[in-house]
């Protein structure tokens, strides 16, 4: 009930435009030049310093997204994007490769302070047992400050930035980069592989189970500015993580794009929690402004009875486009997703998984929660397939879809295709809004309408939140049902 | 794109010409127009998602044309109304037999005389859609029946409209017959469509229906096809008006490449629609069942349910799309897809989807796809069934399950009797 109080409080603070990440931060910046084309996918290279084949790999990447077009198939509509009039590099000015925090500008410190985002490393109080959590901090097109290198070092964690990853561990980042999504894969990847700018770096050593929490905090801040994280995360025997992963932009009325590419590798008996809160600026109650969030996310379990598990709370953009995948290679391995999709106002989702069963007794589980308010479109768009060779395979599909008001859609595109006769594939789907028996029950019982709404979604969704680590569960729970506000007439 | 277009409209281009000069010429034009402008639909057209269309048809066989001495057997009791070879033949028909309040009318009649009800009807939003299948019926449709069935008036017996090829070598049929009910009428209709020699017939059927208010028509629908090398599209238009009920079961026995595709729109208040069927595939058939239910009014109901049985190296579709359009509250849909892997080749392909713009509903879709239940085949061979024809009842109890709700007794039976015929002739 607490819980409950708390978000029935947060919602009745906020105005109507109820967006708390809005403002933006005031710091100079450097950019290249406007545009794309050659000279800035060398520009991006030089400026991270780095070694000829990764120029290379750009340039490939970038020479064969001229030959692509951009997808058309999915459930969302939007003027087309002028790639020329996007900046592809902005960095805060400062020292380059900032040594600690204190070198660290601090107007960026105290914009991720009003985030909430911790930057120094907490000392642990006498007698009081937090949860510590390692966070790396990608402010537009560069990481600003990773915290709690030295202790992940000594468990032999590495957990940086790419863009150093590449100069102090080569050797992996050449064999993973890559590996998973192709750079050939779609439009966006391929642009992505182009230009990536900053973005994780995990690697997780055999039978290292990572002592704390890892997560990266995204912030577009500059204008007229794409945002292109690359993250790669490999997981060596028997090991274990779990990273998390929020986002958010300042208010702007015009679109801004984020075309992200997230790797994943998990080697034998190894296991990889993958959670994101996306909450991108999703434009006002017009329909204004808002992140075009086309994000490209992959797991590959390459090794026996490894274990990927997708867990996402999307509430923010004013698009998304975004299906973390599973690719079921290893023996015995295991996929899951999990997912709430919120959306309201004018924003379209078009969001799912897909989970590829490549090897034998293989599973995987989705669950899915989408929830459309106001004028906005929300899909579920999922592909479950057996190979000839799965033999054993299974899954499990929960769909689920509640609509809030008569203007919005709820639309669910699964795609199932089993080649092996002992696959085992189990698809449901259903679509309804907030009974009025349950609302009647609960305002019956003194609860305002509000209120009672938030506490059948929260109902609605909570055998994803479950999934989620704790404190995210909270921060998740609110953001629902911030991003509901103003939805119940 | 422009070239590919060319292509696939050159080959269908000459009977095109033919067929414009036997009425209809508008409608055929802008027909042919919408499906030259795309051709043959590839996988790369999301609506034929699993089937090549495209390549079953490269080479179009020329037009069939009717030819005389050519008896058809009758499968089962009806009033049988028999279009041969692309042609409505009324002497092999049972037009003595029809009940009073039903009238048959040759749709090579209507279109040349450009009789106005038909003319509508078929140029009505529900029959132009931009499906290249059913385009291209509309602009080379050869023959078919028109039946009509007066307001109020009930018959018991069942009518059949038997489409069969005879032809000795592979020939081409584009036949389409409409089905009209008047207010409160209510009736039983056969559709079949088989072959006597098993050639590469290249078949191209529509069947256009429309429901007036309280209308409840009972459809069956068997693809009978002989051989492996046929292709094979049968389409179902349907319209219903204001408490109209619809209850439309497909048997369909694979032979070569087969598309059922069942466009049915809910144009009243508190109408209800069924779709019910079962597949029957082996060796290298496939078999795509691919439905469209729009609703458009408030308080429909709808149920989907389909059973695929896949041996072989076959491969199964279900593609099934409920639309529930704005306003159209209370809407109760529930639409489900079973299918059986009974070999290691067979191959199942499910996409159910919702496409919802109303709130007020309640719509679900489940798909399963695996092999026999262990358990249940367990629990027969306990009691001293032995193996295969344990399979067999529970392959039988299976495909049954789709035909639930279908209240014609004698059709029933002979659907059952097709069941385990087709189960007889699987390899031990």
């Amino acid at each position: 009930m607490a819980a409950l109080k708390e978000t029935v409080s947060v919602v009745e603070s906020i105005d109507v435009d109820a967006y708390k990440y809005g403002f933006s931060t005031d710091i100079e910046s450097e950019k290249a030049p406007k545009g794309l084309n050659e000279d800035i996918v060398r520009y991006i290279s030089a400026k991270k310093n780095e070694p000829a084949w990764l120029t290379q790999w750009r340039l490939d990447a970038y020479k064969r997204w001229l030959t692509m077009t951009e997808p058309n198939w999915a459930r969302v509509h939007y003027p087309s994007v002028d790639y020329q009039d996007l900046y592809y590099y902005a960095a805060p000015k400062s020292t380059p490769g900032p040594k600690s925090l204190d070198d660290v500008d601090p107007e960026l410190l105290r914009t991720y302070e009003k985030l909430g985002i911790p930057l120094r490393e907490q000392e642990i109080l006498a007698g009081v047992e937090t949860r510590r959590v390692a966070v790396d901090a990608v402010f537009d097109s560069v990481s600003v400050a990773t915290t709690f290198k030295e202790e992940l070092g000594r468990a032999g964690v590495i957990f940086c930035p790419i863009s150093e990853a590449v100069q102090t561990h080569p050797e992996l980042v050449k064999k993973y980069l890559g590996s998973v999504v192709p750079v050939t894969d779609n439009f966006y990847a391929t642009l992505n592989s182009a230009v990536f700018s900053d973005g994780s770096f995990v690697y997780i050593p055999k039978g290292v189970r990572c002592p704390m929490e890892l997560s990266t905090y995204f912030r577009i801040n500059e204008q007229k500015t794409g945002q292109f994280e690359r993250t790669l995360i490999i997981a060596d025997e028997g090991s274990y993580v779990s990273y998390l992963e929020g986002c958010t932009a300042p208010k702007r009325d015009e679109n801004q794009l984020h075309a992200a590419v997230v790797e994943l590798v998990a080697l034998d008996d190894a296991e990889i929690k993958y959670s994101t809160v996306q909450n991108w600026y999703p434009g006002d109650s017009e329909g204004r402004g808002g992140i075009y969030n086309f994000v490209t996310k992959r797991g590959d379990c390459r090794g026996r009875n490894s274990h990927i598990s997708w867990t996402q709370v999307e509430t923010g953009s004013a698009i998304t486009w975004k299906y973390p995948s599973c690719i079921l290679r290893g023996e015995g391995s295991q996929g899951e997703f999990y997912s709430i999709a919120v959306s309201n106002g004018y924003q379209q989702v078009d969001s799912g998984t897909k989970m590829l069963h490549l090897g034998k007794n293989t599973k995987s589980r989705i669950i899915s929660k989408g929830i459309s308010a106001g004028r906005s479109q929300n899909t579920y768009r999922g592909q479950v397939s057996a190979h000839r060779k799965a033999d054993g395979a299974r899954n499990f599909t929960q769909c689920d879809s509640l609509l809030i008001g008569q203007d919005c859609g709820a639309h669910t595109v699964p795609y199932i295709e089993s080649k092996n006769p002992s696959a085992q594939f189990e698809h449901e789907a259903t679509t309804s809004k907030i009974s009025e028996d349950q609302l009647f029950y609960a305002m019956q019982r003194g609860l305002p309408a509000e209120e009672a709404t938030a506490l059948i979604v929260n109902g609605f969704v909570r055998d994803v939140l479950q999934q989620l680590p704790m404190e995210f569960a909270v921060e998740a729970q609110k953001l629902i049902s911030i991003s509901l506000e103003g939805s119940v007439g | 794109m422009a070239q590919f277009a060319a292509a696939a409209g050159d080959a269908f281009a000459p009977m095109y010409e033919e067929m414009k000069l036997r009425g209809a010429a508008g409608l055929r034009t802008a027909a042919w127009e919408t499906f030259a402008a795309k051709g043959l639909p590839n996988r790369r057209v999301e609506s034929w998602h699993y089937t090549d269309l495209k390549a079953a048809l490269a080479r179009p066989a020329p037009l069939a044309i009717a030819r005389g001495g050519v008896e058809v057997a009758r499968a089962h009791d009806s009033i049988r109304l028999v279009v041969l070879d692309g042609a409505f033949r009324p002497e092999l028909s049972d037009l003595a037999a029809l009940p009073r309040g039903v009238t048959v009318q040759p749709l090579r009649e209507a279109l040349t005389q450009g009789t106005p009800g038909i003319m509508a009807l078929l140029a009505s939003d529900d029959v132009r859609t931009d499906d290249a299948a059913l385009s291209l019926n509309t602009a080379l449709m050869q023959d078919g029946v028109v039946l009509r069935i007066a307001d109020g008036v009930t018959i018991e017996r069942p009518i059949e409209i038997a489409g069969v090829l005879s032809s000795e070598e592979a020939r081409s049929s584009f036949t389409r017959s409409l089905v009209v009910l008047g207010k409160g009428a209510r009736a039983t209709i056969v559709e079949t469509a088989g072959d006597l020699t098993g050639v590469a017939a290249q078949d191209n059927q529509a069947l256009i229906v429309r429901l007036a208010p309280g209308a409840m028509l009972d459809l069956f629908t068997h693809a009978a096809g002989q051989g492996e090398t046929q292709t094979r599209v049968m389409s179902l238009v349907a319209h219903l008006d204001e408490g109209a009920a619809l209850s439309a079961f497909s048997l369909i026995e694979g032979a070569g490449l087969l598309r059922r595709q069942m466009f049915v729109r809910i144009d009243g208040e508190h109408a209800r629609l069924a779709l019910q069927g079962a597949t029957l595939a082996r060796g290298r058939d496939h078999v795509d069942v691919t439905l469209v239910v729009d609703h458009a009014k408030p308080n429909g109901q709808s149920r989907e349910r389909f059973r695929n049985i896949l041996d072989g190296s076959s491969a199964g579709v279900f593609q099934g799309k409920t639309i529930v359009r704005p306003g159209a509250q209370k809407t109760d849909g529930v639409m489900q897809s079973k299918a059986v892997l009974l070999s290691d080749s067979a191959t199942m392909n499910n996409k159910p989807e919702l496409e919802i713009f109303a709130d007020d509903v309640q719509c679900g879709h489940g798909a399963t796809c695996g092999r026999l239940d262990k358990d249940q085949l367990f629990y027969l061979m306990a009691r001293g069934v032995p193996r295969g024809e344990a399979e067999m009842l529970l392959i039988e109890g299976f495909a049954n399950e789709a035909f639930e709700g279908f209240g014609n007794e004698a059709l029933r039976s002979f659907i059952s009797a097709r069941v385990s015929h087709w189960m007889s002739g699987r390899a031990a």
